[in-house]
């Protein structure tokens, strides 16, 4: 024993904690961004798409959920240079992360799709919609309302798994960690700090998503 | 570098057995704990209730490789002798013990309020309720998110590579560097996890969607 902690040496790291809190927060955002897009189009394709698209769209889906995201990550970070792609740490790591919840959102989104009833749908054609107004506005946002809730809880997943895109160097606030416990040799401490700035950005995100919801979805209440 | 050789692929896919013995230690290790957690979660004992919700809070609220991390170094500094494989086993275990609490806890409290009243009224004690009443029920309902949550498990092993423990993934990185051949090495780690988690996808969302049948809840299409 006989241990002396020592936390002072943290304030010489400010600067590097918060890039990695950027990096962190780019990288999961962007990821989602382009997750939800794809789980919208996955969704619809899985749904309304012919059986090839249909079950191409399900294939992607259970290898995505029955791999782990670090060996999908080194796929893309050291596969993607072999086939001419050279992207730098921190695009492979969005473009893993996109591929890996894309594959989530899909699932999320699908379920958002099939709980619409179907007499809103016919109630939508009775009116004259068009086939786009009727999956915009009269199944997708409805649905996408149902399923907030899976959908913000699957941005804070997201936001931790990212920690692991450290391992391929891209720039996070684990990477930063790393990089502060290599030059300081504090490194029980420097874990314990970033430790807790992931959990206090799950808990600002917890509560930034309820006051979202509550205005975004004021007309519901 | 070298060619990619069947004594690789060999090596590689013995590493699994790491990779199980982990997940299988972490799933009945967290099972006993976060058993403990989903009784003080529903327990009638304040401070039960808030340190076990604090326990959750924790361990779903940061990431793993930050929980390995800090088993890592934190319990070398607390004067214990650590390995990877100390360091992974301890904070898989809390991880699983955190997300089965949970779980576990969700079950329990979807009884209807009646059983405990029923089973009071028959003057059966706490334990009793909960072994002949309460729990018999509430497996029902916990097993398809349980199962869904080993498969998570299995998959987060992968993780204890970062911290240089040998296991699947860390034997396709070994493999890797020497050989280069990301496709291929990845490749077949990737389809060795798929092997063992797509069959207990499938299983519990078979049960899932058939315990939805016997409650009467809709089905979303399979």
């Amino acid at each position: 024993m006989g241990y002396e902690f020592d936390f002072s040496f943290l304030w010489n790291y400010g600067p590097l904690i918060v890039e990695g809190l950027l990096g962190t927060l780019i990288i999961s955002t962007v990821a989602t961004a382009i997750g939800m897009v794809i789980g919208v189009g996955g969704a619809a394709m899985r749904l309304y798409a012919g059986h090839f698209l249909s079950s191409l769209v399900g294939f992607y889906v259970e290898i995505v959920r029955n791999t782990p995201f670090l060996v999908q990550l080194f796929l893309f970070y050291f596969g993607l240079p072999l086939v001419g792609l050279r992207l730098d740490a921190n695009t492979s790591a969005v473009v893993a992360m996109a591929f890996n919840v894309g594959a989530y959102s899909i699932e999320i989104i699908r379920a958002g799709l099939v709980s619409i009833p179907q007499g809103q749908i016919e109630a939508g054609a009775a009116l004259g919609l068009s086939g786009y107004q009727i999956f915009r506005d009269v199944m997708l946002l409805p649905a996408l309302r149902g399923v907030y809730p899976s959908l913000t809880s699957q941005f804070i997943l997201v936001m931790l798994t990212s920690s692991v895109v450290s391992v391929v160097s891209a720039t996070d606030l684990t990477a930063a960690a790393n990089d502060i416990a290599s030059l300081t040799f504090h490194s029980f401490e420097i874990y314990v700090v970033i430790t807790l700035i992931y959990l206090l950005m799950t808990m600002v995100f917890v509560l930034l998503f309820d006051v979202i919801e509550r205005h975004l979805f004021r007309f519901a209440h | 570098m070298r060619t990619l050789v069947a004594h690789d692929v060999a090596f590689i896919l013995l590493a699994v057995r790491w990779t199980l013995l982990l997940s299988a230690f972490a799933f009945i290790g967290g099972g006993v704990v976060g058993s403990a957690v989903a009784l003080a979660r529903t327990s009638n004992v304040r401070f039960l209730r808030k340190a076990s919700s604090a326990f959750i809070v924790f361990f779903q609220g940061t990431p793993l490789l930050m929980q390995l991390f800090l088993a890592f170094f934190g319990l070398a500094i607390f004067g214990f002798e650590v390995s990877a494989s100390v360091a992974a086993a301890v904070a898989l275990t809390l991880n699983t013990a955190a997300f089965l609490g949970e779980i576990w806890r969700g079950s329990i409290e979807s009884l209807p309020k009646g059983q405990w009243e029923a089973a009071r009224t028959l003057g059966l004690g706490y334990v009793t309720t909960m072994r002949r009443v309460i729990v018999p029920q509430a497996m029902h309902i916990a097993l398809p998110p349980t199962i869904g949550f080993l498969v998570q498990l299995i998959k987060g092993t992968s993780l204890v590579s970062i911290i240089g423990f040998v296991e699947l993934t860390r034997a396709g990185q070994i493999i890797n560097n020497a050989t280069f051949e990301p496709f291929k090495v990845f490749g077949i780690v990737a389809i060795t996890y798929f092997v063992l988690c797509w069959p207990l996808s499938y299983w519990g969302a078979r049960m899932e969607k058939g315990l939805a049948v016997s409650m009467g809840r809709p089905v979303a299409g399979m």
